[in-house]
């Protein structure tokens, strides 16, 4: 049998392995890797560091697939010779292996430019899963990154250290971000979405030196100017790894010179992937590299035939929320070039095509990356668009419905990283039988490489498998299919102020008494109260600001802050029960005054007489905060939680939340208020504050998590209403602070509040600043109602007897 | 509707149509009944204000296209039919009126008493309203 070494255990090498197992197995293959790691998605490194994913995670070839094709894999040694006559290969370890044909798939370095101080204590490359690890080790709160490149991978690099903590500052050598996929203009857009997230980026500045005595402190440009740094990060590009065929003495330019085969200039040995140049290019994305793996495979195992020509290039960001793609030639100055552009600058959207002849040629897509695929196709195509000139950036109704997964002829590649045709994932699918994504992904490779097809593949499952259930995101109700995450989105994006129009244009037009409140509430947070309130969308108790009962009479719960009241306080709610013949008036768990059983047309007076604020009693709002004597009066109290627990209750009243909002603040550890087990809880020490959170003592009892401990008590209101303002962004309308917090995970919210970096703090204080300020005390409507029967029963015009 | 030997049925002047906003319910006590309205846009509907399930004010609850869903237990009563959406295997069923905007009021067909000629303003008024043609479905 044949021996086929291959020299790099990444995915250009392993995806073109996968290749050659499926012709006939004819070879025995041993991997050689200096990564000391199986095979795994480079694509998705940004993900790591940013904490979407786990390293585990992005494994594309666990070991026992290794074991299970009789590949012998040997790891964290480097290939240091090639001895081209003798067929044979010196390896670090002192180790010497034989082959019949040798595949370079070595993959490319990281380019550093001459740059004083590169090799100082702080530096760091953002290339392969060590380069991540040693980067999440030094990551955190406060510590302040500078990343040296706006490409690709430095935004994605400087975007997974801001999410871990860190403050952080792209420094870019050319006036536009991602120069070689977008043009000026796009270049502004995204420029403009990273400093909205919180990332600072220098433009035109070029790195001199970094700064420091053996560790970084900081980064010196060249007109002079520094910014103090505790880690830097050099992202400023990649140069194809040659040396190994150099030193054997292969055709090498830039890269490896390979023909249309991946053959090189010696006929037992082959190249792949990065490393190599093909008609002049060098290839820096997946979906290529997958290709020539392809067609080397048909080459190496005798079925030499197809032929790599070449292909159009795509990239896409993968920063969430921050979408950008480019594929193709966007550039205006060749003769013959029509430019179609579209420009939304309020919601951040940039699209422009470049045509010649008919064709489409590139696409820039800016903040709406929805259509990518369509121009994807036309690119590969050469599809003559004469005819759709007039719908190029807006599809006409019947294209309108995205990819019809049914229409599509089989040979359509439905996955553009790894090739996969929509026939050959039917084909799986039946031969397989494959019902779920994770099967289909194990089998076929489909979505594995950048992820953006992943919809049509579960499309396809759903169309093909009847008992396929998508692995996707709840969705809010069937009036409204998509997730409230997904909603936040539109109704941010599209810039949509009222419950009514959404369920016009996205769902059914009707709406119910699930998606209506959550809707409602979801304009009142994301636009902090500046909107048109739809109280046809709110249930009855909001329509009222009372809690309606079984009987259809309302309970009146007035805002005692903190539970403590006086005695002229206590002397009006009795006279209030008294002269309006309450039935009931209890104390009620949460240290308030509840007066159960007022008819509907009573309330307005009754809060007048009371001369109390609401206490939000009958809303998923700002209840209360419950308190103990702290050091008034108590022997044993260490810090002042009645002063405390009022203030927090102050700054946060009439404000709406996804869920009620309970909280505590104890002047000692005894926990008298069972503050632990409140969604926000003060929890006093002798010269500290715990800040706790996500705490239960109702269907589920939960131990509130630590979110910090401070010092002062101004402090401690800080992180309580940070999180508060947290919570109210991101949390699903019903969903209580613990189920919250169990379905993020606790490091995650400390992660984007206390320990968030402070622009994104100021942000979340911001909003909630401007929430407040609109927030008004619900029952001072009932002085002026917002509509002249909202609290009485209709006067029949004409009156009947009976 | 059956109609009593006795009674009559009448349109009757009810509310500013303004009064009751949009996609929103309001109760009124009429011949001897709760009537819940319901301002739906392009038209409105009636139904007794009772909810079959535990007597809830249907005129409180959330509109869902031409349904209510009631306050307290989220029974959804159509509107038009009056039947329970919810809970066909019960099959309950309320009672609903026929309603019509004129001249900006409200308007309900009722059955009253015949012995009290002097219970209408202007029965002219009520004969010029168009026939509605969802009428009670229970009997």
């Amino acid at each position: 049998m044949n021996r086929l070494v291959v020299v790099g255990n990444g995915m250009a090498g392993v995806g073109c392995v996968e290749q050659i197992l499926k012709h006939a197995p004819k070879f025995e293959i041993s991997v050689f890797g200096d990564e000391t790691h199986v095979n795994y998605n480079r694509i998705l490194l940004s993900s790591v560091l940013a904490g979407e994913k786990a390293a585990d995670d992005i494994v594309l070839n666990p070991l026992d697939w290794y074991q299970k094709n009789n590949i012998q894999l040997r790891l964290g040694v480097r290939i240091t010779e090639i001895d081209s006559i003798a067929k044979s290969l010196t390896g670090d370890d002192g180790s010497t292996t034989s082959f019949d044909k040798l595949l370079l798939a070595t993959g490319s370095l990281p380019l550093i430019p001459p740059i004083d101080g590169a090799k100082k204590d702080g530096v760091y490359v953002f290339r392969n899963l060590n380069d991540t690890r040693a980067l999440l080790d030094r990551a955190g709160h406060g510590v302040r990154a500078v990343v040296i490149g706006g490409g690709l991978l430095g935004l994605e690099a400087a975007r997974g250290l801001q999410v871990r903590g860190c403050e952080v500052t792209v420094v870019h050598l050319m006036d536009t971000l991602m120069e070689r996929q977008l043009d000026f203009t796009g270049g502004g857009y995204l420029k403009s979405k990273m400093e909205c997230l919180g990332v600072r980026v220098l433009l035109e500045y070029s790195t001199a030196s970094i700064l420091g005595n053996g560790k970084v402190e900081g980064v010196a440009f060249k007109d002079g100017s520094t910014i103090e740094a505790d880690i830097v990060v050099i992202a400023a590009g990649i140069r194809p790894n040659v040396e190994l065929a150099r030193k054997a003495g292969l055709q090498v330019n830039r890269g490896i010179v390979v023909s249309d085969f991946l053959e090189t200039s010696h006929p037992d040995i082959f190249a792949v992937g990065e490393c190599v140049e093909h008609r002049g290019t060098c290839y820096g994305l997946v979906a290529p590299l997958l290709e020539q793996g392809k067609i080397l495979a048909a080459t190496i195992t005798g079925n030499k035939g197809p032929r790599f020509e070449g292909t159009v290039t795509a990239a896409k960001l993968k920063i969430m929320g921050v979408d950008v793609f480019s594929a193709g030639d966007f550039s205006e100055q060749a003769p013959g070039t029509d430019v179609v552009r579209y420009e939304d600058a309020a919601l951040g959207i940039y699209k422009k095509l470049t045509l010649r002849d008919g064709k489409l040629m590139g696409a820039i897509l800016v903040g709406d990356t929805s259509d990518s695929h369509r121009y994807m196709d036309w690119l590969r195509t050469h599809d003559d668009l004469t005819l759709h000139r007039r719908q190029l950036l807006f599809p006409g109704p019947s294209e309108d419905t995205g990819l019809d997964v049914a229409e599509m002829p089989d040979t359509k590649v439905v996955c553009g990283c790894l090739g996969v045709s929509k026939g050959a994932i039917i084909e799986a699918i039946h031969k397989k039988g494959i019902n779920t994504l994770a099967q289909l992904k194990e089998c076929t490779r489909a979505s594995t490489g950048c992820g953006s097809c992943t919809e049509h593949c579960q499309q396809l499952l759903k169309a093909v498998v009847p008992e396929f259930h998508e692995e996707s995101e709840k969705i809010l109700c069937k009036c409204l299919p998509y997730s409230e995450e997904k909603l936040r989105d539109i109704v941010r994006g599209q810039r949509i102020f009222a419950v009514q129009e959404v369920l016009d244009i996205y769902g059914n037009g009707l709406g119910c008494e699930i998606c209506k409140p959550a809707l409602s509430y979801m304009m009142d947070m994301v636009w902090c109260g500046d909107h048109d309130e739809d109280r046809s969308a709110r249930f009855i108790n909001d329509r009222v600001h009372a809690n309606i009962q079984k009987d259809g009479t309302f309970s009146v719960v007035p805002r005692i802050r903190g539970g403590v009241t006086s005695a002229k306080e206590l002397r009006r709610i009795a006279d209030v029960a008294e002269k309006y013949d309450v039935p009931m008036v209890k104390i009620t768990g949460s240290q308030r005054i509840d007066l159960l059983g007022v008819k509907k047309s009573d309330l307005p007076k009754v809060w007048a007489d009371l001369g109390m604020p609401s206490g939000q009693a009958y809303t998923k709002g700002v209840r209360m905060v419950k308190t103990c004597v702290g050091t008034d009066f108590c022997r044993f109290g260490v810090q002042d939680s009645t002063k405390a627990g009022i203030e927090l209750e102050r700054r946060l009243e009439h404000l709406f939340t996804p869920a009620k909002v309970k909280m505590g603040a104890v002047g000692c550890p005894r926990n008298c208020a069972e503050a632990t087990v409140k969604d926000i809880g003060l929890v006093g020490q002798e010269g500290t504050w715990q800040v706790v959170v996500g705490g239960a003592a109702g269907k589920r009892v939960r131990k509130a998590d630590l979110l910090i401990t401070v010092e002062s008590t101004e402090e401690a209101l800080q992180a309580a209403t940070l999180f508060f303002q947290y919570y109210r962004e991101n949390a699903n309308f019903l969903e209580r602070t613990y189920d919250f917090i169990e379905r993020v995970g606790i490091e995650k919210v400390r992660r984007e509040t206390v320990y968030a970096p402070l622009a994104v703090q100021q942000g979340l204080r911001e909003r909630l600043r401007k929430s407040k300020r609109l927030a008004r005390d619900a029952w001072l409507e009932g002085d002026e109602p917002r509509q002249p029967t909202q609290f009485v029963q209709i006067e029949p015009i004409e009156k009947v007897c009976q | 509707m059956t109609s009593n030997d006795s009674k009559t049925r009448k349109w009757v002047r009810i509310a500013q149509a303004e009064d009751i906003p949009l996609r929103e319910g309001r109760s009124v006590q009429i011949a001897g009944r709760e009537i819940a309205i319901f301002n739906l846009g392009e038209r409105f509907l009636a139904v007794e204000n009772r909810c079959p399930h535990r007597g809830g004010p249907l005129a409180d609850g959330i509109v869902s296209g031409r349904t209510v869903v009631c306050p307290l237990h989220a029974w959804k009563v159509d509107l038009e039919t009056g039947r329970v959406a919810n809970r066909p295997e019960e099959n309950p069923c309320m009672q609903v009126f026929p309603a019509a905007v004129r001249e900006g009021v409200v308007m309900l067909e009722l059955s009253v008493p015949e012995d009290q000629p002097n219970a209408f303003q202007s029965t002219s008024v009520a004969q010029q309203v168009p026939q509605i043609s969802s009428m009670s479905a229970c009997d």
